[in-house]
């Protein structure tokens, strides 16, 4: 039995299945994502006084620029497999994913340094805060990490039999790992320089 | 190009189903199939099965509100002590059973019911699609559902009981409550994500896999309802998993999101550094809480509107109507939410902003029940089982619907506000009002599922007896609110000077819901027994115009659904049709002028 | 072959204008954490940290993403979402900052 519009798009909509699936679920994590700066926002305004200066500027700047790169790798992967060019495909998605473990290292540093500290989530709102919002965010590049891990090894095989399924496939995991980095864009200003 | 005979084949067919030597196994066929037919069974059978022990939850609570600090019989010493000591109802225990009632109830029964039964099996089908646009993530769907069902079922046995803060888990109380609210948390957890998972699938479907010919306002009622659905279910349940995560957080990892500052518990200062908003919690729970009411509504609505068309056999009314206002409801219900918290403090204007919303969006309302009562009017009306649940939905959901409007003006609310008053508006709604909707729809599409059809005596016996105990049960909460009664008593109100003039009240709901209880075996009875000695049904059994009745085998083909996928030509009712030799004139069949 | 070859221009082209995003993403992203060094008064501060945040968002999503050549199906769902998103964000807020008691509690 075949699913209509797996690989084709339908012509009303200009989409195949994955790809407005994938936008749908980006949109409730636009939600999620969202009402946890309302949390902040909340939390910020009511409070007397809120901690400034507490945070790791040069390395939160070290991991932004890393996300941002990973991003382009993530779409010039896909703008590889377009050109048909498979092993330019798995250079830059490999480097995507190099890049996703070099941003988690450094937020393990980040978070060992805070921990040894004593600044543990439940010092301060400030710190409950920052831990469940970078703490979410970090689980949401770890699952993306294992996405495009899957595609870089087992998952590559469908190029061989399917490849314009495999493209799809390719562009949905981008969409998904562009959109955690659009969320890094707005945590880091929020948490590490306001 | 011929159109010999009546009905047009379309050339693409499907690609046959299984071969023999693909024949799956037992557990692929019928524990992990991605077939949204079995999958939607799955999530039936569950979901009735925790509507069930819901009702058993109540039933318990309903001895103690009746006969307080008696001991309950049989069950009573089974127990335990640490619930009920000599059969007596603890007050946390029935704290316990509140809480999980209304979480069961509303998360592990009427929505999966709703939306995952009866939206996975129908929709599909209905839109002439071989099935969901993600078999597997339905799949997945289902078992991560299954997953959170069982760690709510779990949580009452751990130290401490289940959760007992309310379906609603309100802070401070909820942060410091027993270990069962943090299998509640989790349990939500994955609740939600079922839900996420499931949402995305249906509003694919809908929009990508509708056949040839079926335009969005060709679609049956019942297609849009569970399209509005979803996007609720969508964009409404992240801010609860976010509120979730950071009850979790209080509760785990010691953080304040929701402790204030300066909280004394026992005469015990929190260890906690406090500096939270408790009213947080409320606002990202109502968030979803409010549009959660209308996914527990919406597909009841639909399915009404369905077996109303099918059995007056004639159009509904104002189609259009209905499509427009479903939308506009869906819309507006994100913009309410706060009308749940109109005595936390909140200042003039903003009480009056969803005062005001509130009102508009009785609006929609109105305009669908009006449709379907106007749906009525000149109608041949065929009295089966599903028509009659379909018919008490309508003055049901009317009352349910009225009794909301005190509810959402602020000056009345004031007195009405956590009362039986809420208990009486909510559950007309949801039981006689949804339910009902949802007992149609098994009564009406259990024939194309299981190709057999229901005893139709025992169905009208089950629907009487049902729908005068509802009512036995319900319009006394309204008149116990109304005197004052405070809802989550553990003891009915016995202790207040203002409430003894309806105390009397107690004995009358709960032998109604007892005996409520009582005519359900007539449901189970018939569910069951039908399977085995009901009469086998036709295709069609209903002589209905919708894709799931006239273009699909009974029951359809596995994976797949249909032998050539069908074409769609008209509108979802055109029953009665001038000219034409039957009274019902199906969607994908052509027709000789 | 042809087709295939301005297809492959097509590719180009965008790649091109992925590099030049990536550059402007960086450059705001030093200017964002220089003028964050600047200290200035909160108001202003948080107006300009979230318009260069909104910038840069709006070159990933318009361009990594594709959204700027994207169908209405896409635009219609986010539109949607980012109005519940700003109610989400902005009535509890207004609704602490509107009491019926003026008291400087959350």
């Amino acid at each position: 039995m075949d699913i209509p519009y797996t690989i084709q798009p339908r012509q009303e909509t200009g989409l195949f299945n994955a790809k407005m699936g994938i936008w749908l679920f980006l949109a409730s994590e636009v939600m999620l994502f969202g009402a946890l700066f309302t949390t902040y926002i909340l939390l910020r305004v009511g409070s007397p006084e809120w901690p400034r200066g507490e945070l790791d500027i040069p390395l939160a700047t070290a991991n932004t620029a890393i996300l941002i790169t990973s991003s382009i790798t993530m779409v010039m992967a896909w703008a590889s497999l377009m050109m048909k060019k498979f092993g330019r495909f798995r250079l830059y998605l490999g480097a995507t994913i190099l890049l996703g473990v070099a941003f988690l290292v450094l937020k393990g540093f980040e978070y060992a340094h805070h921990f040894q500290t004593g600044e543990i989530p439940s010092k301060n709102t400030f710190f409950g805060i920052y831990f469940t919002l970078t703490g979410l965010h970090g689980l949401h590049v770890i699952g993306g990490l294992i996405v495009n891990s899957y595609f870089w090894s087992f998952g590559s095989k469908m190029w061989k039999t399917q490849p314009d399924r495999f493209t799809n496939r390719i562009e949905v995991a981008g969409l998904y790992w562009h959109f955690v980095d659009l969320v890094w864009i707005f945590l880091f200003p929020v948490l590490y320089l306001l | 190009m011929s159109n010999s005979g009546n009905t047009h084949v379309v050339s693409a067919e499907l690609h046959p189903p299984l071969h023999a030597h693909e024949e799956h196994s037992f557990w692929r066929k019928y524990i992990f199939s991605t077939d949204h037919k079995v999958i939607g069974i799955q999530y039936g059978l569950t979901s009735l099965i925790f509507l069930f022990f819901g009702f058993t939850l109540m039933m318990i609570m309903r001895w103690q509100l009746a006969y307080p600090g008696q001991a309950v019989p049989i069950i009573g010493r089974l127990l335990g002590d640490d619930r009920a000591p000599d059969g007596v109802i603890l007050p946390e225990f029935y704290n316990q059973l509140g809480a999980m009632h209304g979480t069961i109830m509303v998360f592990l029964g009427v929505v999966p019911l709703a939306v995952g039964a009866f939206g996975n099996y129908v929709m599909p089908l209905q839109i002439g699609a071989p099935d969901m646009a993600f078999p597997k993530l339905n799949m997945t769907s289902y078992w991560v559902y299954f997953t959170g069902g069982v760690v709510m079922l779990a949580s009452f046995f751990v130290p401490g009981g289940a959760a007992n803060s309310g379906w609603t888990s309100y802070p401070p109380l909820s942060d410091i409550a027993t270990m069962g609210q943090t299998m509640w948390l989790i349990g939500m957890v994955f609740l939600i994500t079922s839900s996420l998972l499931g949402s995305v699938n249906f509003i694919v479907t809908i929009l990508q896999l509708r056949t040839k010919g079926l335009s969005f306002m060709r679609l049956p009622f019942f297609v849009w309802a569970q399209f509005v659905t979803s996007f609720l279910l969508l964009l409404a349940f992240p801010p609860l998993e976010a509120a979730g995560v950071l009850q979790l957080m209080d509760r785990v990892a010691g953080t304040s999101f929701f402790l204030p500052s300066g909280l004394v518990v026992s005469g015990q200062p929190l260890p906690n550094t406090g500096g939270g908003s408790p009213l947080l919690w409320q606002h990202l729970f109502w968030f979803l809480a409010h549009p959660e009411v209308y996914v527990l509504i919406l597909p009841a609505l639909g399915i009404v509107a369905e077996v109303i068309a099918n059995n007056t056999r004639k159009p509904l009314w104002g189609y259009k109507s209905l499509v427009y206002a479903a939308v506009f409801l869906g819309f507006m219900s994100f913009i309410v939410w706060a009308h749940h918290m109109f005595l936390t403090g909140m200042g003039t204007a903003i009480s009056a902003f969803f005062q005001t919303t509130t009102m508009i969006i009785s609006i929609p309302s109105v305009i669908i029940l009006s449709a379907l009562f106007i749906s009525l009017y000149g109608a041949s009306i065929r009295f089966n089982t599903p028509m009659l649940f379909a018919l008490a939905f309508l003055p049901m959901f009317g009352i349910g619907g009225l009794t909301g409007l005190p509810l959402g003006l602020a000056t009345s609310d004031i007195a009405l506000h956590d009362t039986y008053y809420v208990i009486g508006h909510f559950h007309y709604v949801v039981a006689p009002g949804t339910i009902f909707g949802l007992f149609a729809g098994i009564y009406y599409w259990y024939p194309k599922v299981t190709g057999k059809t229901m005893n139709e005596t025992l169905g009208k016996i089950h629907f009487w007896g049902s729908f005068v105990c509802m009512n036995f049960i319900f319009f006394p909460m309204l008149i116990q609110g109304l005197a004052g009664v405070s809802r989550r008593l553990y003891d009915g109100g016995q202790q207040y000077a203002h409430a003894q003039g309806v105390l009397h009240l107690n004995v009358v709901m709960s032998v109604a819901a007892w005996v409520m209880a009582l005519f359900q075996l007539f449901f189970i009875v018939n569910f069951f027994l039908s399977l085995k000695t009901g009469k086998k049904a036709e295709t069609n059994h209903w002589h209905a115009t919708t894709l799931e009745w006239s273009a699909a085998p009974t029951p359809p083909v596995p994976h797949g659904n249909f032998v050539t996928i069908p074409e769609v030509y008209r509108g979802p009712y055109e029953y009665s049709v001038p000219g034409h030799a039957k009274d019902f004139t199906p969607q994908n069949e052509l027709v000789k002028a | 072959m042809d087709a295939s070859h301005t297809h492959d221009a097509d590719i180009k082209a965008h790649v091109r204008k992925y590099v030049v995003v990536f550059i402007a993403l960086l450059a705001l992203t030093l200017i964002t954490v220089t003028v964050s060094y600047l200290h200035l008064e909160i108001g202003l501060a948080i107006t300009v940290a979230l318009i260069i945040a909104a910038v840069k968002g709006s070159l990933v999503a318009s361009y990594f993403m594709h959204l700027i050549s994207e169908r209405k199906a896409i635009y219609a769902t986010l539109l949607l979402t980012l109005v519940f998103f700003v109610v989400l964000m902005w009535l509890p807020i207004f609704a602490h900052s509107d009491p019926i008691i003026n008291k400087n509690v959350p």
